[in-house]
């Protein structure tokens, strides 16, 4: 991570010199998670790859008014929702993903079934664990399988979540950038990347629960 | 000395973790998710789970695409006039 603002400088210096192959790379780089972005926001995958496109054709038009303020990143995914959510407003879909994630962030959706804890009623220990956790072996999620399980998981997820869950998780994004590429708050962003999380966990502890004889 | 910290549940404190993992927990809530944490092995036994699934997910390979025109994209950047061709 601590690479991430010479990385963009180096990169940001070809970008003005012109050097296509620096624009390929920063391409290939970011599309892919671009699209899936895009779909988030839209539901449409044609309507995300019109945006996706929109994207490219406004970070070519604004490279040099780039300041730099922001990773070149975040600039670029802050371009694609702002135009994502000018196609929604086009196409008279008029709630906006920002709209929809603090939404989602609102719902209450407890972490753990509730039926793990013991009641309120409990005259020991009220909303302590019926039974622990059990420990996962070191190594089990090393195994292939539990990597289609996890990528399985993610797909899943509500829009939202599945857009915050990837940014930080799998991508490696800090919160701050998060929250200014998607236009939403700090505490949305946090609700719905461990509503997300407490998800993916629950179902890696069925399946690994499962395998066990 | 200072008052011993009031005790969270092990409901309150699976809501709390990505909070705690962030660093964003204020210092009073840190102090109580910690304490509780070394009194309950099953909240313990929980955090790594969770530390767990946040590394699978990391680990998760990256894909990658490429739009299929990306060969005019590139002709039409590099063809866009400089602001300024001293850089």
């Amino acid at each position: 991570m601590d690479s991430v603002l010479d990385g963009d400088e180096s990169l940001l210096a070809a970008l003005r010199r012109r050097e296509d192959t620096a624009f390929v790379a920063l391409v290939r780089r970011h599309h892919s998670l671009m699209l899936r972005v895009a779909y988030a926001q839209l539901n449409d995958k044609s309507a995300a790859e019109e945006v996706v496109q929109e994207t490219w054709l406004a970070v070519i038009k604004g490279i040099d008014a780039f300041e730099g303020r922001s990773t070149l990143r975040t600039w670029i995914f802050r371009i694609l929702t702002y135009q994502a959510s000018a196609r929604l407003q086009r196409d008279g879909r008029l709630i906006p993903f920002s709209a929809l994630a603090s939404a989602d962030a609102a719902a209450a959706e407890p972490s753990v079934d509730p039926s793990r804890f013991l009641s309120r009623d409990d005259r020991r220990l009220p909303f302590y664990w019926v039974s622990d956790p059990m420990q996962w072996p070191e190594d089990a999620l090393l195994a292939a399988e539990v990597r289609s399980v996890v990528e399985g998981a993610v797909q899943q997820l509500p829009d939202g979540q599945r857009v915050v869950i990837t940014l930080r998780d799998l991508e490696g994004w800090d919160p701050g950038e998060v929250c200014e590429a998607l236009e939403i708050s700090e505490g949305n962003q946090r609700v719905l990347l461990h509503r997300a999380r407490s998800r993916v966990r629950e179902i890696l502890d069925e399946y690994l629960g499962g395998a066990r004889p | 000395m200072t008052p011993p910290p009031l005790q969270i549940t092990c409901k309150e404190f699976v809501e709390l973790v990505t909070a705690y993992l962030d660093g964003v927990l204020p210092g009073h809530d840190r102090v109580r998710f910690e304490s509780h944490s070394e009194r309950c092995p099953g909240c313990r036994a929980y955090l790594s789970q969770f530390r767990q699934t946040i590394e699978a997910l990391q680990s998760a390979p990256a894909e990658t695409a490429e739009p299929e025109n990306l060969g005019e994209l590139a002709r039409k950047f590099a063809t866009k006039p400089r602001a300024n061709p001293a850089l």
